[in-house]
């Protein structure tokens, strides 16, 4: 430890106050002259315009027996619409090279869609041809199908995949949340047309709706394009029983499933807490110190870089609609799977005992507050956190008031937080190999 | 599920193959510093922020004998320290600017990079100018960096059949030259670097005129040639250039096949990779020919191999193909296809050889060589909205023998291309005895 803390005496000559500047554009709410609301960031550089979109029903909607439907979905609304079918649909996006993609997560259904400037006019008529009215034809179904089952079979294989599912399982059991968002070979064999139409209309009405649109476009001419593409939507989703709030299982669990494979994946979390929370930002700051992405996050210091266990850990919040999780994972050789974990465990211990130093907290704030502008540093990056804060229900003026708010993060408010969401004694681990020592 | 994935961004990666789209309508100025560093600014000013690169003309091809691994493992304890910046400095002080950081390798270059806001530019270059001659290595650091490498192996080839595989499939195609050796390395040599192979290493290969800064971002030419002559310019070196000479390949003389039975894959897949020059050996015509005529048999849904396979004949999932061939002395042209349940892999391999044959024999039309072309073109412009992506074009290109030039000039060579120079690279890229075969079949579980 004496190292680092030279190092962290040469560090704090370098800090900057980042309160000033952290971007450099403005974000309108634009309403369409059918009410239909956006948030736009014009950006004249480049002649591209980014739109993301989304509409707030996923996966974890999908009715019992139809698992991967909205999955489904995903691959085949660009595969013929209205009157275009899938051959000559795929034909004219080639020409007009604009980029349409769709994902459904466990709460949101989303559309990603990238056109030049000058073909715009003829990629939003076909965008509008997707999002209203997809055609769900014979050939293109059941070869979309292939590529489904294809996706499933590979997904039964992938340890990673083997290990969050069951790690899913074991934390919400018989909750939405906790089945194959991809569905199963049962499931993906079986849908047909009138399920994709039944998830279509579930999902695409403008009551759910929410776009962000970064580039190449004026308010004005936004409006109109709005009406284009999601006016002929139904105002309303059908009626829908709400899902009751996930409910977490308690821990200590472990679940070793085993596979011949040379490194075990280890899946390990427990609760969480809300986007909604109101002590969230302190708590993801502290979730930052402890597991996050940068380098030289308490678990990577003692994991990676002290004992060389593991080429990546990270650990941190993962909230839902209806339930948050705080969960991670590593890949360690089989030998010290139960090293790894041990060690896991123990600077999880201590950050819930002690919490970070105040120099973590200094330098994990000025991280944070100083990357924050690198997430908008492209129209599809741009277009992406967008739509995202709307998702969270976060306003307008969060990307100008999230700085401070990090700022304002005391020390005691991170103990706290993690006295109140560290629980090492109750982890639910599931491990994927031939782990030695865990059982 | 997916929403969980949250793996870190660790400090250093094996690198991407960038696809072949470059070109474009972008002001990029370049200079050479007294001490031959190459510096190349690409502005970018829609956002306060700089992608800072430095790029050496050194990769896994480069390695001595009995030294797999070397370059990619001297890439990761190139965050190990120096005196003025001891172990965990680098990583703390970018971290606390505010700043992403990465590295990566290949087998013709190694590069690292920090994002940051432009006003962070002089201390990323002060940073990264100490590192290039100032590195301290100790067992104290070197030796858990190198078990992390060990489980990177492990993690990203060992754990998936897919991925030993495909160094399988490397390592059949070249019979000679070092790009059938994988960047990371076998794991018993990695297993056997040292502190000292890392060193030499380094005091061969790390040198001001081995190396070419790339700028993007909210900056001008004149700010970073200040910049870089202060921080760059005072870097001496200490020994003269290497020449990057690698054993050239004999003229191949018989088609491989590699089939791997494994439990654990999913489904059976099938894939085909073609030796071909590198792009820098090629003419401009010739070499965006071959990528186009990739981009007509199987690039995307429109091609001739997803028609035909899966659309038509309804036997494989996925089928297409690829061109890679911004690297030092060779390329690769690339098909594959996915079979359908119940489709065996001898029926698609016979399905793909009939489309190639179909196109050897009687070509293209000149309608999918106008179709692929202005899709790739307009594809193109996409690239000027990453920052990263653009510089990483640049990078790729300056250290695989090729020129900025090159890079800019994509759009107008590709207007030249003609439908005979198509034809032509179809009659004669998918020579089977260049070739090798990737087979990769499940295999019953034992009981």
């Amino acid at each position: 430890m004496t190292r680092l803390f030279r190092t962290g005496l040469l560090t704090l000559s370098f800090l900057w106050a980042f309160m000033a500047a952290a971007h450099a554009f403005t974000i309108q709410e634009v309403t369409s002259p059918g009410g239909i609301k956006a948030w736009l960031v014009e950006e004249k550089a480049i002649p591209l315009l980014a739109m993301n979109f989304s509409f707030r029903s996923g996966s974890a909607e999908d009715p019992a027996g139809k698992e991967g439907v909205s999955e489904f979905l995903t691959g085949m609304m660009d595969e013929g619409a209205g009157d275009v079918l899938s051959q000559e649909f795929q034909k004219r996006r080639e020409e007009l090279a604009f980029r349409l993609s769709f994902s459904a997560g466990n709460d949101f259904f989303e559309g990603s869609f990238q056109t030049l400037t000058r073909n715009r006019a003829a990629s939003v008529e076909l965008l509008r041809l997707a999002v209203t009215s997809p055609r769900f034809d014979a050939e293109p179904l059941e070869r979309v199908r292939q590529q489904f089952l294809l996706n499933v079979r590979e997904k039964d294989q992938d340890p990673q995949s083997i290990a969050w599912q069951a790690w899913m399982e074991q934390i919400v059991p018989g909750d939405p949340y906790a089945r194959r968002n991809e569905g199963t070979e049962q499931t993906m064999g079986a849908i047909s047309a009138d399920d994709l139409r039944a998830t279509h209309r579930r999902i695409f009405s403008r009551d759910t709706l929410q776009v962000a649109v970064v580039g190449d476009i004026t308010a004005a001419e936004l409006g109109p394009m709005l009406d284009e593409i999601f006016g002929k939507l139904p105002e309303k989703a059908p009626e829908a029983p709400k899902l009751p709030d996930a409910k977490a299982a308690q821990g200590p669990k472990l679940q070793v499933i085993d596979r011949d494979i040379p490194q075990s994946v280890v899946v390990f979390g427990h609760e969480g807490i809300l986007r909604s929370d109101p002590d969230f930002i302190p708590a993801y700051v502290m979730s930052e110190i402890l597991g996050g992405g940068g380098l030289n996050s308490s678990l990577s210091e003692e994991i990676r870089e002290k004992r060389g266990l593991t080429y990546g850990v990270g650990f941190g919040l993962s909230p839902s609609q209806r339930i948050g999780f705080y969960a991670g994972v590593l890949q360690t050789g089989n030998k010290t799977a139960a090293e790894a974990l041990k060690v896991a465990r123990e600077v999880m211990a201590k950050m819930a005992e002690q919490g970070p130093t105040q120099q973590q907290l200094d330098e994990a704030k000025t991280y944070l507050t100083g990357s924050y502008a690198l997430r908008f540093s492209s129209n599809s990056a741009i277009a992406d956190q967008l739509l995202g804060l709307q998702q969270q229900g976060l306003g307008k003026d969060y990307v100008e008031k999230r700085n401070a708010m990090v700022e304002a993060v005391t020390l005691d408010q991170v103990k706290a937080q993690a006295k109140r969401l560290l629980h090492p004694d109750r982890l639910i681990v599931t491990v994927v190999g031939r782990p030695e020592g865990l059982k | 599920m997916t929403l969980l994935k949250r793996l870190v961004p660790v400090a250093v990666a094996l690198v991407v193959a960038i696809s072949p789209a470059r070109a474009l309508d972008i002001d990029v100025s370049s200079f050479t510093l007294a001490n031959g560093m190459q510096v190349v600014v690409i502005p970018d000013h829609r956002a306060p922020v700089v992608t800072h690169m430095v790029w050496y003309k050194v990769g896994a091809a480069d390695e001595p004998q009995g030294k797999a691994g070397i370059a990619h493992f001297l890439e990761h304890l190139m965050f190990k320290g120096t005196p003025k910046y001891p172990d965990g400095a680098f990583s703390r002080i970018v971290r606390a600017n505010g700043g992403n950081e990465n590295a990566f390798t290949s087998q013709d270059h190694t590069a690292y990079y920090q994002r940051v806001m432009k006003d962070r530019l002089p201390l990323v270059m002060e940073l990264e100018a100490d590192r290039m001659q100032n590195l301290v290595l100790t067992d104290e650091t070197v030796l858990p960096e190198r078990a992390v490498v060990q489980e990177e192996r492990r993690e990203r080839l060992e754990n998936e059949p897919s991925g030993l595989l495909s160094e399988q499939l490397d390592a059949a195609l070249f019979t000679a030259h070092p790009y059938g050796k994988p960047v990371i390395g076998w794991m018993p040599e990695v297993a056997a670097l040292t502190r000292q192979d890392a060193l030499d290493f380094y005091r061969q290969h790390y040198e001001p005129h081995n190396a070419i800064l790339i700028v993007a971002g909210d900056v001008t030419p004149d700010e970073v040639k200040t910049l870089a002559e202060r921080y760059y310019g005072p870097l001496e070196n200490k020994r003269p250039a290497v020449e990057r000479r690698r054993t050239t390949e004999p003229a191949p003389t018989a088609e491989r096949r590699v089939i791997m039975r494994d439990a654990r894959a999913s489904t059976p897949s099938w894939q085909r990779q073609y030796l071909t020059p590198a792009a820098r050996n090629l003419p401009a015509r010739e070499e965006l020919a071959l990528s186009l005529l990739a981009d007509i048999v199987g690039g995307g849904n429109q091609s001739r191999l997803y028609q035909k396979l899966t659309v038509e004949q309804k036997i494989a999932a996925y089928a297409g193909a690829w061109f890679s061939a911004d690297m030092l002395d060779y390329g690769t042209l690339g098909v594959y296809a996915a079979p359908n349940t119940g489709v065996s892999v001898e029926q698609v391999e016979k399905a793909v050889d009939d489309v190639l044959a179909d196109v050897a024999a009687k070509g293209v039309t000149q309608e999918e060589l106008d179709r692929s072309r202005n899709s790739v073109i307009a594809s193109s412009t996409y690239l000027l909205d990453s920052q990263d992506k653009l510089a990483r074009v640049f990078g790729v290109a300056l250290t695989t023998g090729q020129g900025i030039a090159d890079v800019l000039d994509w759009e107008k060579d590709m207007a030249t291309v003609t439908l005979e120079d198509v034809n032509k690279a179809a009659r004669t890229a998918f020579e089977r005895k260049a070739s090798v075969t990737g087979i990769l079949l499940p295999e019953a579980k034992a009981p």
